[in-house]
């Protein structure tokens, strides 16, 4: 990606494979000012030792080529340069690089499974993982995220002409877990993806899922969930950067907050390019607040830089549970604790229906559901 | 034997009072209606015995069968006995109309009904009142047209079977085809067991299917008079003129 390719928003104005490219931030960068630095455990300014424990397992199905490889591997890299400090740390920091590739026209029967298991120790740990899908193709795939660690990774997703992409990623992570991670998808002509992100464990996530198009025609759906309990930092910043005509986007990510200095970041950008005509844009942010003390900052960007859009818009709300709905179940004989978790459960729910591994769904409604009864 | 009482009932919205000293009793086996102009706080009435935190209680009692409601939380009440049909109720995302009858009726009832008892109850419960067999599985209130909210709050009420029922303008925004519907589920619930009804209503349409033994008018948050059927005829006649001068 050269200069004149950038993305125009001044959020993400800088790309590059270069750690020095990128200064140690100090929080007062509009990228950086809502995430706490402190808690970084030194991803953000090369203090991190390394020596974290991370162990990444794939299950592929048949006909799905996994194979770890070295930086020096022409797929690495490819789809995404990173775009900022932790990105770019991780970038310059990992051993092995895993490839997943599906084969053109493949239709895969079972998803791909991929386990990232922090399993403690000092230090951090930093990966990358590239999934490739051939033309024409459909592949569903799981990431998930589980145990203690201190994380820093990017994932690239090359999403071929025709091809479709579905992708669940959980982050399970246990009470202090760090982690930083970008995820980005790339569609060529024609192609769908849809990411599916669940954010429920770790003290501090901040995870960055982002989208391009080399061709027109590319449909990207972005959802996500997450439920922050007390002292947990969950950030989620969007990217979808529409730079080719007639590609639709739509973002729809919502969380529940509970608790002292339960904290939720949600950055929207969505840079619709002069060249872009035709695009078809929506982006939603909703947080409910369950208590006194959590905090959620939610920040939608809509550049338009064309005047011949098919549709663009965006919406953000923040609020508290609503005392109509209360009002009505408890009306019905409904005890309140029972009531507030059935317009909890209600609210995250219409999403989570949204993912298509059903045994993901359940595990993820459970999630919720204990989150409720703590 | 089921009895409300409401007592010299009292009831501030943001420091401006409502009601003024309400006094009714309503017992199992009546119909009372109470009719009155808008803005005369019948309505406050309804939501203020439900316990509708919108509402301050400023003096009065509210009992039922003994029991004060005022002193209850607001499902505590609809446990006790009482049912509140509104006049608008709120559409709640992502609650499904069946998940939300299952746990109210759980609720109500102390236990989980049979799922079986249960489907088949709700079935015919919907049969009674020509809803949807899909509409169990749509989200509560969400996109209901007017007709069909007011069928479902009717449905709970059947299911729900409650000591005293009382129906916050059931009648309003419905068509003749719809008017009837939801009275004959009235009707059917009266005959279904020994419970009182609290009709609340502007106009007098819905007598004509649900007959009232008791009338009352209501006015500047108070009973300002009452009688049997025949008053409502008569505020067929005359309309709310006389009541709103007294009370302006």
């Amino acid at each position: 990606m050269g200069l004149n390719e950038k993305p125009l928003s001044t959020l993400h104005e800088k790309a590059s494979y270069d750690l020095a490219d990128f200064e140690v931030p100090n929080g007062r960068e509009e990228a950086w000012r809502f995430t706490p630095l402190s808690r970084l455990k030194g991803l953000h300014n090369g203090k991190a030792a390394p020596g974290g424990q991370v162990a990444v397992h794939v299950r592929a199905p048949e006909g799905v080529q996994a194979e770890w490889v070295g930086r020096d591997d022409s797929r690495v890299g490819a789809a995404y340069v990173p775009a900022d400090r932790v990105s770019a740390q991780a970038y310059a920091s990992f051993d092995k690089a895993l490839v997943v590739s599906v084969p053109k026209e493949a239709e895969l029967s079972e998803a791909i499974w991929i386990d990232v298991k922090g399993n403690g120790g000092e230090g951090a740990a930093y990966g990358h993982v590239v999934v490739e899908v051939g033309p024409m193709a459909q592949a569903t795939l799981v990431i998930e995220h589980s145990g203690s660690a201190v994380y820093a990774d990017n994932v690239e997703f090359v999403v071929g002409e025709g091809a479709t992409l579905k992708v669940v990623s959980l982050q399970e992570w246990d009470d202090d877990a760090v982690h930083v991670s970008h995820h980005h998808a790339r569609l060529a002509k024609d192609a769908t993806f849809r990411g599916f992100v669940v954010t429920l464990g770790g003290d501090l996530v901040r995870l960055s899922p982002s989208v391009a198009y080399t061709a027109p025609g590319g449909d990207a759906d972005l959802s996500g969930v997450y439920f922050v309990d007390a002292g947990q930092h969950l950030e989620h910043r969007l990217l979808v950067d529409h730079s080719q005509p007639n590609c639709r986007s739509n973002v729809d990510y919502r969380g529940a907050l509970q608790g002292e200095a339960a904290h939720a970041v949600w950055i929207g950008d969505v840079v619709i390019r002069a060249e872009a005509e035709g695009t078809d844009t929506y982006e939603l942010n909703r947080n409910l607040i369950l208590t006194d003390g959590a905090r959620a900052d939610s920040v939608p960007n809509l550049e338009i830089l064309t005047g011949e859009v098919a549709g663009a818009g965006h919406a953000s709300a923040s609020g508290r549970l609503d005392d109509e709905h209360i009002f009505y179940l408890q009306a019905r004989g409904i005890p309140y604790e029972e009531a507030r978790r059935l317009v909890v459960r209600g609210f995250l729910g219409q999403l989570v229906e949204k993912i298509e591994v059903e045994e993901i769904r359940e595990r993820v409604l459970a999630a919720v559901e204990a989150e409720l009864s703590r | 034997m089921s009895t409300l009482e409401i007592r010299d009932l009292k009831v501030a919205v943001e420091d401006k009072e409502i009601l003024r000293g309400v006094n009714l009793t309503v017992k199992a086996g009546e119909t009372h209606a109470i009719m009155g102009p808008n803005g005369s706080g019948k309505s406050t009435l309804a939501y203020a015995i439900a316990g509708h935190p919108k509402y301050t209680i400023t003096g009065g009692q509210v009992l039922l069968d003994g029991v004060d409601l005022l002193e209850l939380s607001v499902d505590e009440r609809a446990r006790a006995g009482l049912f509140l049909a509104m006049q608008y109720p709120v559409e709640v995302p992502g609650v499904s109309v069946s998940n939300f009858l299952r746990s109210a009726v759980t609720s109500v009832r102390g236990e989980a009904p049979k799922l079986r008892q249960f489907a088949k109850d709700l079935k015919a419960g919907m049969d009674a009142l020509s809803i949807d067999a899909a509409f169990a599985q749509r989200n509560l209130n969400e996109g209901f047209s007017g007709g069909e909210k007011k069928r479902h709050e009717i449905l709970q009420l059947e299911l729900l079977k409650p000591k005293i029922a009382v129906l916050d303008e059931t009648d309003s925004g419905l068509d003749v085809d719809a008017l009837r519907v939801v009275s004959e589920g009235i009707n059917r619930f009266r005959a279904s067991a020994d419970t009182g009804v609290l009709l609340i209503t502007h106009y007098t349409r819905i007598l004509r299917y649900v007959k009232p033994d008791f009338v009352h008018v209501f006015a500047g948050g108070r009973i300002v008079e009452a009688g049997g059927p025949e008053l409502a005829e008569r505020l067929e006649a005359e309309g709310y003129e006389q009541y709103t001068k007294v009370s302006a």
